[in-house]
Formats: structure tokens, C-alpha cells, sequence
């Protein structure tokens, strides 16, 4: 373009075509930058996939065919005949321990048939591949198995199957599931739940309609919106320090006469679940106290005006109004709380639980089994922890469906 | 008047958002050196006319041009013009003035430096202050920010922005509409002062002002009893068109008979 | 006037039967009021929970006769079996960790952010921002999981394994990177946005790409709170413990090296506790003093943080 009337005394250097290469250089930066983090997620689920579906090989201390009794094989034995081989082939102590922790009565067919298993048939896993190897390497493996591992089976299969979600912990890798650590987490969440929302609502209702703008009251807000900021292990902490130390007689259920105190403690599905309703405790003040402000001041007059008092305005008007937000809001801290690990690391979840848990049992729960059978060194513990983690992904993925589906079910009408 | 006189045309502009014509059909031709302000009732198109002149429509995904608009001769919307030197040497002033988060000083040199200023800044600064007839207010204060003056203070400093990256045509979005009076005035004071180097173009709702300031004037309306398209509907002398209009609905609209 | 007085004191407000009602309601109301208070400042309790329990204990921790304050602070060795306590080891790794983060969380992340505030279109701003609050949701023993099983494995492929330990702060680092990534970006994304339109529209005016919309005039508006974004980025990898505890390592180790394992103060604390611990002895108490610290880092930072978005919103008022 010309350039009349310019003026001489200000010289300009232009420079169009270098501003406009460097502006389409750093949109690429920028638009790479932002897929490195779809990548990221990407990999990170691809990687977990990988490990829970592949080739395993294993093979049994006692070939499972050599417990047949009258020609019923081990499959479908009967309750009395499967009782029967674990009374001979398993040591008094042993037997009578179990015996202990849950009365041999009191269990299923499906649970005396997986303890056969772990016990005496002693499952062991001598080799496992991953997806991709199991693709890629299949004859590979195959003559691996063959000469190292006569006797072994080889089986292509998911290490996520209906059985491992049934099946309770277990120190072998054959039989391991998940159902005592998913049984846990419910039972966590539920105490959790119990005890977060109402306390949680409640603070909200005194923050936002009640508190007036004094010092005291701005000292509240505040120290809510650090506790949020609090890492979750110091909770683990305070968790450990008060219910399981200082409230011991309550948690390990020595009050309530359930237990014997000989061998209580306070590290319990109770003490876990209070924990964690202490750390998601502000953000559920928080996110409620957004929900309530939203609500528009024109419902509260009109209660008001109806002669209505402050508390029937909150609890017919406000608090309906308010509720879809709360409702979200709660969800996604839930779905958080079940994924928390370290505060209930802390707290103390056991390694060996074979029953089904109570409130007041040792407990442990789906991220913590993750991390025990991370820990371990062997390869088929870390199949058996993806396995886990697509199970934990699955339950949040539904929790956060859901709490969306809500919040776009009920923005739309207001 | 030849054309080299006309520094900006519009030849048969129209504008889209989306599916939806807000200006349709408008040929304008601006004189160099000269303020044509651009009058009409609210919500017919002036602001998107005036936004057209800099491609700062644009900006706003959805918005499609059609037709020219000729910059010195030279057509703005053509495929190899590129956007950032048109506002280069076609300048803006917005209705509610958006000074910096910045000094004085650094909202004048912030244009400057973008487009490779090799001189004196301090020179330049100056320059453009007292160009915008804010200098004598500012000039022991261009450390302090941008935000601190008062409206019509910000409003000058906004001229003296861009007036620093020298452009030719100086594009303003009804300046003063949210200033007092006499902060008005002093604009409309500057106005005539900088007509003798720029080219100003001035949307406003306020006709008095128009009738004060403008040579030329531009009468936009809605284009017909049906339609929500604005277009030019006549383009004169100021004088004329605020005594003797040519178009009836120009007539009612200066007269007050409408509007 | 008189007369209207009187007039008004002849007729009873309410009658008495209702008036016992009147009573009952504003004594329930008064009840459910008192209980809303009281759950109003539960949050309090926990905070005077927190520093009563970790003061108390360090307290017990400090005033043990093999335990010295400045030692404590300044010593770079942890071996509690003979009787050393510096927090040194703990505290570099963390520092390591965290640095690592930053260094991919703060680049990525405000590049993303400015990438969806300047440039992206609504379409794919809608499906990019899903993608991101996945990503911050996933459990960080999943990330933990990922560190272990794919990024130590590359990491040593790529320096190889007589270089790069089986644990590792720096795999820890860049998968708590990734974890963080999320969190820089939606906050710097808000700050962006929060920058009104007609600041943008000026400088375009002025004629600048969009490059320099973004760079020199955006970006400078909403800087304070990009930066309260950053802080909180690193008050959440200093108190991130699942991905330090499966992939950084255990056992203490004052070192720089991000290839070899160290353990953090989380994580430090997550292996103390897990195993058989005893009330009242010197490992439970160290718990306490390690969470002090740890607490009263994170709590500076979000405060400095919460500051700094203070100061952020007068910049348009």
C-alpha cells in the first residue's frame, strides 16, 4: 500500500512479514502444547489397557484334576466336599484361623471353592505379557511357555473379569478380585456421605444466610478456603491422630460393645470414612455456598413477603432452588473422595482381609489395593492393578456422568 | 473533487452476521482531510459501517463482508491485504475509552513499539499528546496510569495513541456519547484541529454535535419499513443536509419528526 | 395520636392460643439456627484440630533429647536408628519433585490457556476443556501407576538403565507435572478471560496480531492471576504423596539427581505410617513434626496465593 501523507519525522520499521511468520510459529507452539495433554491422557489410559488384558501362564503346586473326589471334579463340587479338602490339606492352625476371622458356616460354596484354590491348589503365575507383546510376541510366548513351563497353562485373557470383581483379596495373584476393596470403598463413602453432606449443607446455609459481614465471620470464610488448599495427607494425619488414637473407643466400635477390646483398634472402616468427610468437607462447603448465592434474591423476597420466616424462605425456596447445584457439586466431591489414597494410607488399611468388611472392621478400599499391588515386584500384581484402576476409572467416570447429566438437566430450566 | 481526493470508498458493502444483513448496499466516499460523520437512528447498522472501514469486524467469528472498500485505490478486503496494516494506517477511537492498564507513557509507545518505532520515544510521546491537546495535563504525570484521568481525559489519551503509529484516517465510535459537556467540547475542539493532518470519520447519535463538527454527513436508516438492514440513504454537505435535506426521512430524522 | 394508641392496644396482636404457637416455632427456629452455627464453625475446629495435633506432637518430637530444632532443619541426614534428624533429604526431593513439575506444568499449561482463550474456537474449546478436567481427575495412584509402569521404563530407555534407578524422582516430577498441567491451565484460562473485551479491541485497533494481543497486552492484564495459578500449582505438587510414594522412591536420599530415587516428606510419612507404628515413639512423633512443616508450606502458599487474586480483582473495579 502507498504511503502518502506520512509524516518524514517518525520512522516506522514495519516489519509485517516477520510479526505475521513469528504470530503463525507461536499458534503452533500453543496448539501443540495444548494436545501434549490430550496426549498425555491418552498414553496414560493406552498404558492401562495394555496391562490389563494379555497372555498368562500358570500352573498350579497340585494339579486342580488331582482333587477330584468320586469323580466330581474341584468345579463343581459341593459345599461338604469342598469343606472336606480343606480340613485335610490344610494345617489345624491354618484351618482354624480362617475359621476365626469368618466361620467356615458362615461362607458360600463360590467362597470355599476360591479358598481351595488360593490354599491348596496355589495358583501361581509364572509369566504374564501385556497386550501389545501379547500381539506382537504370540508365538514368541508361546515357546516360551512350552519349554520353560511344561505344565503350565497358557490362556489369552483380561485380568478385569466378572470374577475378579467378585472375588475377595488374596495374597495369589490367580485369585485375587476386588471385592473387599470395593465393598470398603462403598462402606467408606458411605460414612463419608453421612457425615460431610449435612454438616457440609448446613455451614453453607449459616455462611451464606445467616453470617453477617464481621470479622469473625470473614475469619471463617477464609479458614475454609484454606482447608481446601490442605494436602489430603495431613488430613490422614489429623485422622490419625484423633479417631484412630483419641477416639479409639468409638471407632474400633468398643463403645457400642461390638468388639472385643483386647483386639480393637481404631483403624476401621468408621475412622476411614470420617476422615475423609473432613478433607472433602470444605469443598463441599464451598461449592454449596456458590449454590446457594445463585439462587436469586427475588425467591427469597418473595418468601418473605408471603409472611414466611427466614428458616421455612431457606428450606421451601432457597434450599430447592439451590439443590441441583449442591447435588453436582457433592457428586464430584465424592467421586473425589473415592479416589483419595494417602489420608487413608495413613489411617491404616490392611493388607490381608479375607472377610467381607463392617463398619467397624480393618478395611481397605480400591485405590489403596492399587497401591499394595503397585508395590508389589512381581509382574502379574502390576495386571492385577490395572485391572483395579479400570474399575476405579469406571465407577468415578459413571459419578461424574452422572453429576454432569445433572447440572445440564437443571440448567436448563433456570 | 477528483478522486484522488476520496482516501476512503465504499462500493455496494455489505455485512453479515451470520445469516442476518446489518449493512446492506452502502457506497460512501470519504474526503481526505475532511470529518464526514456518519448520523442515523440506534440499531442501524452505523457502528458496523464505521467497523468495516478498519476490518475490525472481523474479529468477531460469524461476520462476512462483501463488496470493496478502497484505501487509497486500493481494495481493504483483497486476499493478500493483510488486516494488521490496515488498522495500521486507519486508526480507532471506541465509544467508552479502553486506555491500557499501563502508564501514559507506555500506552502511547505500546502501538509505536509494536510497529518498529526506531526514533525518540520521549519525542513521540510528546508529540502525540499535544497533538491530542492533553500534554499541558499530563506532562508531569506520564508515569501514573492510564486508568487514573478522568473520562475525558482517557478519551484524548485514547487519540493520542493512535494517533502515535500515525495513521491517515482516524476512525471514531461516537467519542464523547459517554462524556460531560464540556469534555465533549474539548473533543470536538481537537476534532477540527486534527482534520488539518488526519481523516476523521465520526459515527454519533447526537446530531447537534454532527451539525457542529462534520463537513460531510452520512444519513443511515433502516432499508425499508420490512427490512433490518441499515443503509446509507443519503450522503452530503453537512450544511445541506441538516437545512435541506434531499430524502423526506433524512428531513424527519434531522427534524426530529423521528429518531 | 392518643386515640390510635389506645385503639391499638385494645385489639390483642394475636390470640393467646396462637401465641403458644408463636413461642414453639421461634424456639424450633432458634434450635436449627443454633445448629447451623455450629456447623458453620465446625471448619474451626478442624483447623484448631490440625495445628493443636501437629503442634502437640512435634512439640513431644522437638523436646526428645536426641532431637535438636536447628539440626532438624539444617541436617542432611535422616537416619532415625542412629539418631540422625535432618529433614534436609525430604525437603530436596520434594524441591525436586515439585521443580520438575513446574517445569512442564507451567509451560504447557499456560500455553494451553492461552491457546483457549486466544485462539481456540468455541467448538473446540468444548471438547479440549472436557479432556483437561479429565485429566485432573484421574486418582494420583493411577498417575502413580503410570509413572512406575511407562515413564520410568522410557526414561531409561532413552538414558539408559545403569543412569536412570528403578525409582526416580524425575519420573514422579513429570507425571506430577501432567497431574498439575490441568489446574495451571483452567485457572490462567479464567484470569485470560476475565480480561474485558475492549482491552483486546484496542490493541487490535492498534493494529497488533494476534500474537501480540495475547503476549503483550493479555497476558500482562491478567498477570496476577496466572501467577496465583503457578502458587497453587506448587502448593499442590509439594503435597502430592501417591506418585512420590509408588515411583520416587523409599528411604531418604539428599540428592539432586533426578535420576536416582529419593523420598519426599509425603512420602516419607505415607511409609512411616503404613507400617507397624506405635503410639508416643520417636517415628510416630517425626510424623508430626515432618506434617508441620509440610502444612505450614502449603498454607503460606495458598495465602500468599489468595493475596494475590485479591490485589488481581481491583485492577478493574
Amino acid at each position: 500500500m502507498s504511503e502518502k501523507n506520512r509524516s518524514q519525522r517518525f520512522q516506522y520499521d514495519q516489519n509485517l512479514v516477520g510479526r505475521t511468520r513469528i504470530g503463525k510459529i507461536w499458534k503452533v507452539v500453543f496448539l501443540v502444547s495444548t494436545i501434549i495433554g490430550i496426549l498425555a491422557l491418552t498414553t496414560l489410559l493406552l498404558n492401562i489397557l495394555n496391562s490389563t488384558v494379555g497372555y498368562v501362564a500358570y500352573q498350579g503346586k497340585i494339579m486342580a484334576s488331582s482333587l477330584t473326589i468320586d469323580g466330581v471334579p474341584l468345579q463343581q463340587q459341593s459345599r461338604d466336599q469342598l469343606l472336606a479338602l480343606l480340613q485335610a490339606n490344610l494345617s489345624s492352625g491354618a484351618y482354624n484361623k480362617l475359621n476365626n476371622e469368618k466361620a467356615f458356616q458362615d461362607r458360600s460354596r463360590s467362597d470355599l471353592h476360591a479358598l481351595v484354590l488360593e490354599r491348596i491348589v496355589r495358583y501361581k503365575v509364572v509369566g504374564s505379557w501385556s497386550l501389545w507383546d501379547s500381539l506382537t510376541q504370540s508365538s514368541q510366548i508361546k515357546n516360551l511357555v512350552t519349554s520353560d513351563f511344561p505344565d503350565a497353562e497358557l490362556k489369552f485373557k483380561s485380568w478385569l473379569t466378572p470374577d475378579f470383581l467378585a472375588s475377595q483379596q488374596s495374597s495369589e495373584a490367580v485369585t485375587a478380585g476386588v471385592r473387599t476393596a470395593i465393598l470398603g470403598t462403598l462402606l467408606t463413602i458411605l460414612i463419608t456421605i453421612l457425615f460431610a453432606f449435612p454438616v457440609g449443607v448446613a455451614a453453607a446455609i449459616y455462611l451464606e444466610e445467616y453470617a453477617r459481614d464481621t470479622w469473625f465471620n470473614r475469619l471463617v470464610q477464609t479458614n475454609i478456603n484454606n482447608l481446601a488448599g490442605v494436602p489430603s495427607i495431613i488430613y490422614g494425619i489429623l485422622g490419625l491422630a484423633i479417631f484412630i488414637r483419641a477416639f479409639q473407643k468409638l471407632t474400633s466400635g468398643v463403645l457400642f460393645g461390638m468388639v472385643d477390646p483386647a483386639s480393637a483398634t481404631g483403624r476401621t472402616i468408621l475412622s476411614a470414612g470420617l476422615t475423609l468427610g473432613l478433607l472433602i468437607l470444605p469443598i463441599i462447603i464451598i461449592n454449596s455456598q456458590e449454590s446457594i448465592r445463585a439462587v436469586p434474591q427475588a425467591l427469597r423476597k418473595a418468601g418473605f413477603g408471603l409472611g414466611a420466616t427466614k428458616l421455612q424462605t431457606i428450606w421451601a425456596h432457597v434450599l430447592p432452588n439451590a439443590l441441583p447445584g449442591i447435588l453436582t457439586g457433592t457428586i464430584l466431591a465424592i467421586s473425589r473422595a473415592i479416589g483419595e489414597t494417602a489420608p487413608l494410607v495413613v489411617v491404616g488399611a490392611s493388607t490381608a482381609i479375607s472377610f467381607d468388611p463392617g463398619i467397624f472392621s480393618r478395611f481397605t478400599t480400591l485405590p489403596i489395593q492399587v497401591y499394595q499391588w503397585t508395590a508389589r515386584p512381581q509382574d502379574e500384581w502390576r495386571h492385577l492393578a490395572a485391572a483395579a484402576i479400570v474399575a476405579l476409572l469406571a465407577i468415578m467416570l459413571s459419578l461424574n456422568a452422572a453429576a454432569i447429566l445433572l447440572r445440564n438437566r437443571f440448567a436448563r430450566k433456570y | 473533487m477528483t478522486d484522488n481526493d476520496y482516501i476512503l470508498e465504499a462500493h455496494d458493502l455489505n455485512v453479515f452476521y451470520g445469516s442476518f444483513r446489518a449493512v446492506a448496499a452502502v457506497n460512501l466516499n470519504i474526503l481526505r482531510n475532511n470529518i464526514t460523520a456518519i448520523i442515523g437512528p440506534s440499531g442501524c447498522g452505523k457502528s458496523t459501517l464505521l467497523r468495516s472501514f478498519n476490518r475490525m469486524n472481523e474479529l468477531y467469528t460469524g461476520t462476512r463482508t462483501e463488496g470493496e472498500v478502497r484505501f487509497d485505490g486500493q481494495n481493504l478486503y483483497d486476499k493478500d491485504v493483510d488486516p494488521v496494516e490496515v488498522r495500521y494506517r486507519i486508526g480507532m477511537v471506541f465509544q467508552k475509552a479502553n486506555p491500557f492498564p499501563k502508564s501514559i507513557y507506555e500506552n502511547i509507545a505500546w502501538g509505536a513499539r509494536i510497529h518498529g518505532f526506531k526514533g525518540n520515544m520521549d519525542e513521540l510521546v510528546e508529540f502525540s499528546l499535544r497533538q491530542a491537546a492533553l500534554w499541558d495535563e499530563v506532562k508531569d504525570i506520564l508515569k501514573q496510569s492510564g486508568l487514573s484521568l478522568s473520562g475525558g481525559q482517557q478519551q484524548r489519551l485514547c487519540i493520542a495513541r493512535a494517533i502515535a503509529i500515525q495513521p491517515e484516517v482516524i476512525l471514531m465510535d461516537e467519542p464523547a456519547s459517554a462524556l460531560d459537556p464540556i469534555a465533549t467540547l474539548k473533543i470536538e475542539e481537537l476534532m477540527q484541529d486534527l482534520k488539518k493532518k488526519y481523516t476523521i470519520v465520526i459515527v454519533t447519535h447526537n446530531m447537534q454535535q454532527a451539525a457542529r463538527v462534520s463537513d460531510f454527513t452520512a444519513m443511515m436508516m433502516l432499508a425499508g419499513t420490512e427490512s433490518r438492514s441499515g443503509t446509507v440513504i443519503e450522503f452530503d454537505a453537512t450544511n445541506r443536509i441538516f437545512t435541506r435535506p434531499s430524502d423526506k426521512r433524512t428531513e424527519d430524522y434531522v427534524t426530529g419528526r423521528f429518531g | 395520636m392518643n386515640e390510635i394508641q389506645n385503639t391499638m392496644e385494645e385489639r390483642p396482636m394475636y390470640p393467646t392460643k396462637a401465641s403458644g404457637l408463636k413461642n414453639r416455632r421461634i424456639l424450633g427456629e432458634t434450635l436449627i439456627r443454633s445448629l447451623l452455627f455450629l456447623a458453620g464453625i465446625f471448619s474451626i475446629l478442624t483447623t484448631l484440630a490440625i495445628i493443636y495435633e501437629l503442634g502437640k506432637e512435634a512439640w513431644l518430637f522437638f523436646r526428645l533429647p536426641e532431637v535438636n530444632l536447628w539440626q532438624f532443619l539444617t541436617g542432611t541426614s535422616w537416619q532415625p536408628h542412629i539418631n540422625e534428624f535432618g529433614v534436609l533429604p525430604l525437603v530436596t526431593a520434594t524441591l525436586v519433585t515439585t521443580f520438575i513439575a513446574m517445569l512442564i506444568a507451567i509451560p504447557l499449561g499456560l500455553a494451553t490457556a492461552v491457546f483457549l482463550s486466544e485462539y481456540a474456537t468455541n467448538r473446540s474449546r468444548n471438547t479440549i476443556k472436557p479432556v483437561l478436567e479429565i485429566l485432573a481427575g484421574i486418582p494420583t495412584i493411577v498417575y502413580g501407576y503410570f509413572a512406575l509402569t511407562f515413564i520410568t521404563p522410557l526414561l531409561r530407555f532413552i538414558f539408559g538403565s545403569d543412569v536412570v534407578e528403578i525409582y526416580n524422582t524425575g519420573s514422579a516430577g513429570i507425571v506430577m507435572g501432567i497431574l498439575i498441567l490441568p489446574l495451571i491451565a483452567s485457572i490462567s484460562e479464567d484470569a485470560l478471560n476475565a480480561v474485558p473485551r475492549s482491552l483486546r479491541e484496542a490493541a487490535y485497533g492498534l493494529g497488533a496480531t494476534r500474537l501480540e494481543v495475547a503476549i503483550k497486552t493479555v497476558i500482562p492484564a491478567a498477570l496476577s492471576g496466572i501467577a496465583a495459578a503457578i502458587i497453587l500449582g506448587i502448593s499442590r505438587a509439594i503435597g502430592e504423596t501417591m506418585i512420590v510414594a509408588v515411583a520416587a522412591g523409599a528411604g531418604p536420599n539428599f540428592t539432586l539427581n533426578p535420576f536416582k530415587g529419593a523420598e519426599t516428606m509425603t512420602g516419607h510419612i505415607v511409609r512411616i505410617s503404613g507400617g507397624d507404628l506405635s503410639y508416643d515413639s520417636i517415628d510416630y512423633n517425626s510424623i508430626f513434626a515432618i506434617g508441620l512443616l509440610l502444612f505450614s508450606f502449603t498454607l503460606l502458599l495458598n495465602i500468599v496465593s489468595q493475596r494475590i487474586v485479591r490485589r488481581f480483582r481491583e485492577v478493574y473495579e
